[in-house]
């Protein structure tokens, strides 16, 4: 049984003009993910990653190439429909957490909803509640953002990836600010989001977070040197119960 | 973003900057609160010139020497003589559209009763003058048609007079002042009048026979003026016309020859004085408006500098799904909000200003539209000075504006 094609890139390449020269962020990159997976994109400083993952979340378009998400063919878009379709397909987490100063957890969290005109103001925070249970912060909903933990921030961010129920979730270092334990704690709950079927794409530089996912993707200047399954995949919930435990929230 | 949550969004950001918001409301405050006081006091004063233009006679005529010309060219001294006795006897023999006429000299000097001076205006007046400035005599009696014949000198007196030679109190009527050394005995008194609303003191005025003061007084035979009454104030055309013909037959003037006189009716006057307080009206409102302007430009500062600040906040409303047409809304209606409670508090402060004014006994009415017109240019003014700063948001790359420090 072939499973649904939710990522495609098709020889997807990105020239950057600076000044005089072309820089190749990607040169020619061609990938299938599939619903369902975990994948981590990992790579040295400077490989592409983070071009690679402007492009999959819709930020940038291909200079040749084609990116179809989710069945939409993305290149010929106009900004506005490439906002529209990350509004309702993709879900963002950021290193640094990016949350609204001084709001509180639900309404960051209904924010993606905010730009969708499809849901109302009770349906909009009924739909960011439940996230945030999802994420373990169904008692901390009225926080404000300056009065949470990083991990906390870091778990209303993924609410916020989750709440308008992407076709993928994207994450750029999403660990990269958190302690070793927080950082544990972030990886189960995106296994614990893969387990419930989420397609979630993780770049990292950090190899051992690879061990967590179900596939890894690895790049060098721009080009995909390693495309590999995890067929042992390490349970990060195992992982944080062995931790030492000297760092808490 | 419905418009609703762009309002809450505009509102949480004005709330977060709060003194910064109301130090770009200030300018707005300012302008408007200045606009309206400013209309309101050229308006105000517009219509207290027209009371008081009213109350002179809107059917009043007044005959000058010399030709219509406005504008300060220096007048040949023989051309102010040119208003003789001759025009006013043919002007009260033909007149038709004409009611009342009164040839009038005027001097100024000294008014002296017995230790007590004041510096003062005479006039010499037919009897006519009391009919057509709709003036009476409250204490006394006129002068009579004798009087004049025979040149006596006798007087009536405004109150501001009585005030400054008589301040014990004393009867003034049967007293005898004197005008640069001429007796006048006082006969009646005139009904106060007060200020003009160029603050000319109306009550401070001697008046006594036109011959009285020609002879003796002055020794001349020319009129300075000759003031008439149409018969209504819609006749006054009809009668400046009869006079003009009057007047050029006396004169002997050709036809290819210009007017030696000139008829200004009181209808003409209120619309000089009115134009002439439009104009100062104007130009005050205009430099008022100036400072709408530059408050504008603080709005459009202060845009540009909320909207660098939360460079992050955009990017990362447009990763979520924020198209550049609802970031630009979004810094639209915070400047649009911003310059509207500024309007709002402007007004309520420029009615404050009015009404303070109106204490300091300036005449004021706060005409409706210019409080209309406040508010739709404080929404001109967000939408204007608001939209490059929410177009510089808009165009914004999410990829940069998210990775902003
Ligand atoms: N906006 C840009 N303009 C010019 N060059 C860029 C731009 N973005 C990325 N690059 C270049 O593309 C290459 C890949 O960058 P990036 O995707 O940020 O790598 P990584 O995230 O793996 O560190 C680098 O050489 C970088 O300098
Ligand atoms: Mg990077």
């Amino acid at each position: 049984m072939e499973k649904k094609v939710v990522i495609e890139l098709q020889d997807v390449r990105r020239d950057f003009i600076v000044g005089e020269e072309t820089v190749h962020a990607l040169r020619g990159v061609s990938f299938k993910i599939y619903e369902g997976e975990f994948v981590t994109i990992m790579g040295t400083s400077g490989s592409g990653k983070s071009t690679l993952l402007n492009q999959l979340g819709c930020l940038d378009t291909p200079t040749s190439g084609e990116y179809i998400l989710d069945g939409t063919p993305v290149r010929k878009m106009s900004k506005s429909q490439r906002a529209k379709l990350r509004n309702r397909k993709i879900g963002f987490v950021f290193q640094n957490y990016n949350l609204l100063p001084k709001t509180t957890a639900v309404e960051n969290v209904e924010l993606p909803l905010m730009y969708n005109t499809r849901y109302n103001s009770r349906q909009r925070r009924e739909a960011a509640v439940k996230a945030l249970q999802a994420v373990g912060l169904g008692d901390r909903l009225e926080h404000k953002s300056n009065q949470m933990s990083g991990g906390q921030m870091q778990r209303v961010a993924i609410a916020r990836a989750l709440v308008n129920d992407p076709a993928v979730i994207l994450a750029d270092e999403a660990t990269g600010n958190l302690d070793t334990h927080t950082s544990f704690e972030m990886l189960v709950l995106f296994q614990k989001l893969h387990a419930e079927g989420r397609t979630i794409i993780f770049v990292t530089h950090n190899p051992e977070i690879a061990q967590y996912s179900s596939r890894n993707i690895m790049l060098r200047d721009g080009k995909i040197r390693e495309d590999t399954q995890n067929p042992h995949i390490l349970s990060a919930a195992e992982a944080l119960a062995n931790l030492p435990k000297n760092n808490d929230e | 973003m419905s418009f609703l949550n762009l309002m809450k969004v505009a509102i949480r950001a004005i709330a977060a900057n709060k003194f910064r918001s109301f130090l770009s409301m200030l300018g707005i405050i300012i302008g408007v609160a200045a606009v309206i006081i400013m209309m309101a006091i050229g308006q105000g004063s517009k219509e207290s010139v027209r009371q008081n233009i009213q109350q002179m006679g809107t059917n009043v005529l007044t005959i000058r020497p010399g030709a219509d010309r406005r504008g300060g060219v220096r007048r040949d001294p023989s051309e102010m003589q040119t208003l003789k006795p001759i025009d006013y006897e043919t002007i009260l023999k033909e007149k038709k559209f004409v009611t009342y006429v009164s040839p009038e000299v005027t001097a100024s000097g000294q008014a002296i009763y017995g230790a007590n001076n004041t510096t003062t205006s005479l006039y010499g007046e037919g009897i006519d003058y009391f009919d057509i400035k709709q003036w009476p005599v409250i204490k006394g009696e006129e002068f009579t048609e004798e009087d004049i014949r025979k040149s006596a000198k006798v007087c009536v007196v405004g109150k501001t007079i009585i005030d400054e030679l008589f301040p014990d109190g004393a009867e003034p009527v049967g007293k005898m002042i004197r005008f640069k050394s001429i007796p006048f005995r006082i006969v009646g008194v005139l009904k106060p009048k007060g200020y003009n609303s160029w603050g000319m003191d109306q009550d401070n005025v001697i008046i006594a026979p036109y011959t009285t003061v020609m002879k003796r007084l002055l020794a001349q035979t020319y009129y300075s003026n000759i003031v008439c009454s149409a018969i209504t104030e819609e006749m006054s055309n009809d009668a400046i016309d009869e006079l003009t013909q009057i007047l050029r037959t006396t004169h002997k003037l050709k036809d290819d020859q210009e007017d030696d006189f000139t008829i200004r009716s009181q209808q003409e006057m209120m619309e000089t004085m009115t134009s002439t307080m439009d104009t100062i009206t104007i130009i005050l409102v205009v430099a008022a408006a100036f400072s709408l302007l530059v408050a504008g430009i603080g709005i459009m500062n202060i845009m540009l500098v909320s909207v660098t600040e939360r460079t992050k906040e955009i990017g990362l409303r447009m990763s979520v799904g924020a198209r550049g047409i609802d970031i630009s809304n979004q810094f639209l209606i915070e400047s649009i909000m911003i310059s509207i409670t500024g309007g709002i508090i402007g007004v309520i402060v420029g009615w404050t200003g009015t009404y303070v004014c109106e204490l300091f006994a300036l005449p004021t009415s706060i005409p409706l539209w210019s409080i209309i017109v406040s508010f739709a240019v404080c929404t001109v003014i967000g939408v204007g000075f608001g939209y490059f700063p929410a177009q510089k948001a808009a165009n914004m790359d999410p990829i940069e504006a998210i990775r902003y420090e």
